[in-house]
């Protein structure tokens, strides 16, 4: 009875504050706007019975996933949404896995403590990292002025309200979750294994393309997926960094819900995110799994 | 035999001042005579004063501290009832839709979880206020503290309750007595992660946020839209330096704990 | 020198004009204060089987290792064919080693870890693969060239390390502890496999080990070493009749020990006093002792005669009580005490299967063994 209880509380909870506001969203996006309270229709008018229920679904169609095909608004956002994500996860690849690798390597007693510096960002505050990056990178802040003073440049970098900005933004917040999955596979290497290779005749470099870098793989995958996923639905970012001129996903949701106040395009625009996101995730979770198998 | 080179040591070093320089940038720019945030203009703790004074900051801070507070609390109970189903609630029917509900808000982007809590309030007719936040919030941060609870669990010996229902117990009163005790460390993480995706979360808030429940990340991200200002900057400070010395503590605490249960095994061994 | 060595044929170190293929001089490895090799000096010659034993943290490992390159002497030389290796890196030196982990690749499949070297050399593409099927066959590994190390067993990875250390055909393979990870019947089995394989491949093994029973097996000479020293090398049967000093008598195989004085009598023959109201015990000692110098008198357990009544043949014989007895199957162990309280072990064969059991708990015994069959050490 009490076993019953315990699955069956959180499992109601999620149904209804999970799967249902989904199903009320795939709802509302086969819906059409109208200037109302709630502003769409068709409603669900229940004390008409069985006649309003088949009312209710015959008035349903695609009629703003249509929408959202012909204005190139939509589909440029995703594309741009993804290719901002795909170049922002290799370039947080490119810095963060120098990083792991040197936490790797570094002397065990040191290793809790590099851990410990890696994560206390994550617990600082998102937004506030953000924000930390708009004094650094504005047309007069302290990237602009050190580059000014020291001669390198004679007129300031315009760097904020750039997709630049957003790449750095991205890999700013991000880098902990690449570095993490790498350092953990590489602080499982055998040190033997790449002796072995030495002794086998590799050079060291050759050594590290032909055994640390296979191995690490899987933990390399692992964090390009934990980047890359929230990357591509994210709004903070380039709400703060990116400016006017770039286009992402989450942004257009935002701006079509707050500003435009039309919630059935800004249904359907979820409704595609999703559909996008479910590709990567399937493949991070066979990843995750092979790893599970394998190790 | 790890060879650490000067290779390692430069991309460490990088790295890290990649990841605290902006921070520190930060802290010390809370202290500028200034209102313009670029310029120094000599030390001056007058934004501190400023901050501590304004009204709808400090009420905002706890709207956020009440959010927070509340929904970790539900996230932990509920999040480790749902790690123990996961876990040790053998098959029951919806089992895969359960672990699926568990894991996709982890992978959702906010925009959407956002969006479509706001729906399911409107569709039922729920004002939005503190109570619309604090359950968006504990439904999220739910998930996370599952996965933390899930993972101790699943690594965490069944003889011992096994043991505890030989002896005599109930199944509650081995949950209670046996699995709690050792499950509470990750509770207690699952509880902090809880707290701080609260304190830190804008899109969700947002969306169901009513008008008279502003949380401090709204306040914040309103603010900073406008550009920097410097009792931004003095926030932020205060709020990384109580996070940097939590974390501090925390670990410090296990550290000694840590310590303290290997002095005693030592003494036990030379008893 | 030889009198003990049936097998005379190889013996390389007896041979002044044999140059040898490696030479340790002075060699002294230190790792901040700890010195791991202290001033040592050792030859191994070409086709050896050499055993580098002693207990962990010896500096047998370092010394293998300073072999492979992995660590450089902090004094002395390490030549290989006369040249010394203190600037090549491990990947130009023509050794391989096994490692005691094996250190299989674990993303590469049983050929392409035996082939990993190969590709590595200046061996042409099209000659790779019948090498690589060449080792598979010699490791009997033939049907598992395409699995992974994780889908073969512990017995089979060690043969795929074995055959990827070979696979280059070095002029020397290091052996770190090779079969520490199997069990004891597989452990013996594989020892003569190593044996045959090395026989077969003519290459020099240097073989690091704790297991004294497995360096007797392999080995044709054994470095007993101890806290950074060589402390004697010698064939297994010299180690084991003429230890140099208590440690490796101690060390190689059961032995008693008897605290006493030397007093000699002149042609070797010594006399050892060893306790009041006892007759000394007479000796062989391998040089005149002065009188009075502190030795032990060391004598196996299976030179020991047990019997119910005094033997006239023996020049040495001591009363005693049966303490413990130890059924091993082909011996028994007998524990005698001695009247000074002194437990001397004693072996005798059990080559009848249905006999009364001679001997049992409280009997009192005599002990008795010539005056060669034990030694008088003073180290």
């Amino acid at each position: 009875m009490r076993r019953k209880l315990l699955i069956a509380i959180p499992y109601f909870w999620l149904l209804v504050l999970f799967l249902v506001p989904f199903l009320i969203v795939l709802k509302i996006s086969l819906s059409d706007t109208a200037i109302a309270r709630p502003p769409y229709t068709p409603t669900l008018d229940l004390s008409l019975g069985w006649a309003g229920v088949k009312d209710f679904f015959s008035q349903l169609d695609m009629e703003n996933f249509t929408f959202l095909t012909e204005d190139a608004l939509y589909w440029k956002a995703y594309l741009s949404s993804l290719e901002i994500a795909l170049v922002a996860t290799l370039a947080t690849l490119i810095v963060g896995f120098p990083i792991a690798y040197g936490m790797a390597k570094a002397p065990s007693e040191w290793r809790p403590t590099l851990m410990m510096l890696i994560i206390l960002p994550f617990w600082t505050s998102f937004l506030i990292r953000i924000y930390a990056w708009i004094g650094i990178l504005s047309n007069e802040g302290y990237l602009n002025q050190i580059l000014l003073w020291s001669g390198i440049i004679d007129e300031p970098l315009k760097i904020i309200n750039t997709t630049m900005a957003v790449y750095i933004g991205i890999v700013y917040t991000y880098l902990p979750f690449m570095i993490l999955p790498i350092y953990a596979t590489l602080e499982k290497l055998d040190e033997s294994l790449l002796e072995a290779a030495e002794d086998l005749g590799c050079s060291r470099l050759s050594a590290f393309w032909l055994v640390t870098l296979p191995l690490a793989k899987p933990g390399i995958i692992a964090g390009c997926f934990l980047v890359f996923i929230p990357a591509i639905g994210e709004f903070v970012i380039p709400s703060l960094l990116g400016g006017s001129q770039t286009l992402m996903i989450g942004k257009v949701l935002w701006e079509e819900f707050f500003s435009n106040r039309d919630w059935p395009v800004a249904s359907a625009v979820a409704v595609i995110l999703l559909l996008i996101l479910v590709i990567p995730i399937i493949l991070f979770q066979r990843n995750e799994q092979k790893n599970r198998e394998e190790g | 035999m790890r060879r650490f080179t000067w290779f390692n040591a430069t991309a460490l070093t990088f790295g890290f001042a990649f990841l605290y320089l902006p921070m520190l940038i930060l802290i010390t720019y809370s202290f500028n005579e200034s209102r313009l945030v670029t310029v120094w203009a000599g030390f001056s703790t007058k934004w501190y004063g400023v901050l501590l004074h304004d009204k709808a900051f400090l009420s905002a801070a706890w709207i956020t501290l009440k959010v927070a507070v509340m929904s970790s609390t539900f996230a932990a109970i509920l999040g480790t009832m749902a790690a123990y189903a996961l876990v040790r609630g053998g098959r029951f029917r919806g089992r895969t839709l359960f672990s699926g509900m568990i894991y996709a808000p982890l992978v959702m982007p906010d925009v959407i979880t956002g969006l479509s809590l706001l729906l399911l309030f409107i569709a039922i007719g729920m004002d939005r206020g503190v109570t619309t936040i604090v359950l968006a919030h504990t439904t999220f941060s739910m998930c996370f503290v599952s996965v933390v609870v899930s993972s101790r669990l699943a690594t965490f010996d069944q003889s011992l309750e096994e043991a505890a229902l030989d002896l005599g117990c109930t199944p509650f009163d081995a949950f209670r007595s046996v699995t709690l005790p050792i499950i509470a460390p990750a509770v207690i993480s699952g509880w902090l992660l809880a707290f701080t995706l609260s304190l830190d979360d804008l899109v969700i808030s947002s969306f169901t946020t009513g008008p008279s429940s502003t949380t401090l990340p709204i306040k914040i991200y309103s603010a900073v839209r406008l550009g920097v200002s410097p009792e931004i900057n003095a926030l932020s400070s205060i709020m990384i330096l109580i996070v940097t010395v939590g974390v501090i503590a925390a670990s410090l605490v296990s550290k000694r704990s840590i310590a303290l249960q290997k002095a005693d095994e030592q003494k036990a061994l030379q008893q | 020198m030889n009198d003990n060595n049936g097998n005379t044929d190889f013996a390389p170190w007896e041979d002044p004009a044999e140059k040898p293929l490696i030479e340790f001089r002075n060699v002294t490895k230190r790792f901040g204060d700890f010195t791991a090799i202290d001033d040592l000096s050792i030859n191994i010659y070409d086709k050896e089987f050499y055993a580098l034993l002693g207990p962990s943290g010896c500096g047998k490992t370092t010394l293998m290792r300073m072999l492979a390159g992995f660590e450089t002497p902090t004094e002395g030389q390490i030549l290989l064919d006369g040249q010394d290796m203190a600037a090549v890196p491990p990947n130009k030196r023509p050794t391989n080693m096994m490692f005691q982990s094996y250190a299989l690749f674990p993303h590469l499949s049983v050929a392409e870890n035996i082939a990993f070297g190969l590709k590595r050399s200046d061996m042409p593409k099209s000659e790779i693969a019948g090498r690589v099927d060449e080792m598979l066959r010699l490791t009997r590994l033939e049907q598992f060239g395409k699995r992974k190390p994780h889908q073969i067993s512990g017995g089979q990875r060690q043969r795929v390390a074995l055959a990827r250390s070979l696979a280059k055909a070095p002029k020397l393979l290091l052996l770190d502890e090779p079969l520490g990870a199997l069990d004891k019947k597989l452990r013996q089995d594989t020892q003569f496999e190593l044996m045959d394989i090395q026989e077969k491949t003519g290459t020099t093994f240097v073989i690091v080990t704790h297991d004294q029973e497995e360096a007797m097996t392999v080995a044709s000479r054994i470095a007993v070493m101890d806290a950074g020293r060589i402390i004697q090398v010698a064939t297994p049967d010299r180690l084991y009749e003429n230890p140099n000093s208590v440690y490796v008598a101690d060390f190689i195989g059961e032995i008693n020990l008897i605290e006493g004085k030397a007093e000699p009598l002149g042609d070797k023959l010594t006399e050892i006093h060893w306790a009041e109201g006892e007759a000394p015990i007479i000796g062989t000692a391998p040089a005149d002792l002065a009188k009075g110098t502190a030795c032990h008198f060391a004598i196996r357990p299976e030179k020991v005669a047990i019997s119910s009544e005094r033997p006239e043949t023996h020049a040495n014989a001591v009363q005693g009580q049966v303490h413990d007895i130890a059924y091993l199957g082909n011996i028994s162990t007998y524990h005698v005490k001695l009247k000074n309280g002194q437990i001397i072990k004693a072996q005798a064969a059990n080559n009848r299967r249905l006999s009364r059991r001679n001997f049992t708990w409280e009997d009192p015994v005599w002990l008795s063994w010539t005056d060669t069959a034990g030694v008088i050490l003073t180290q």
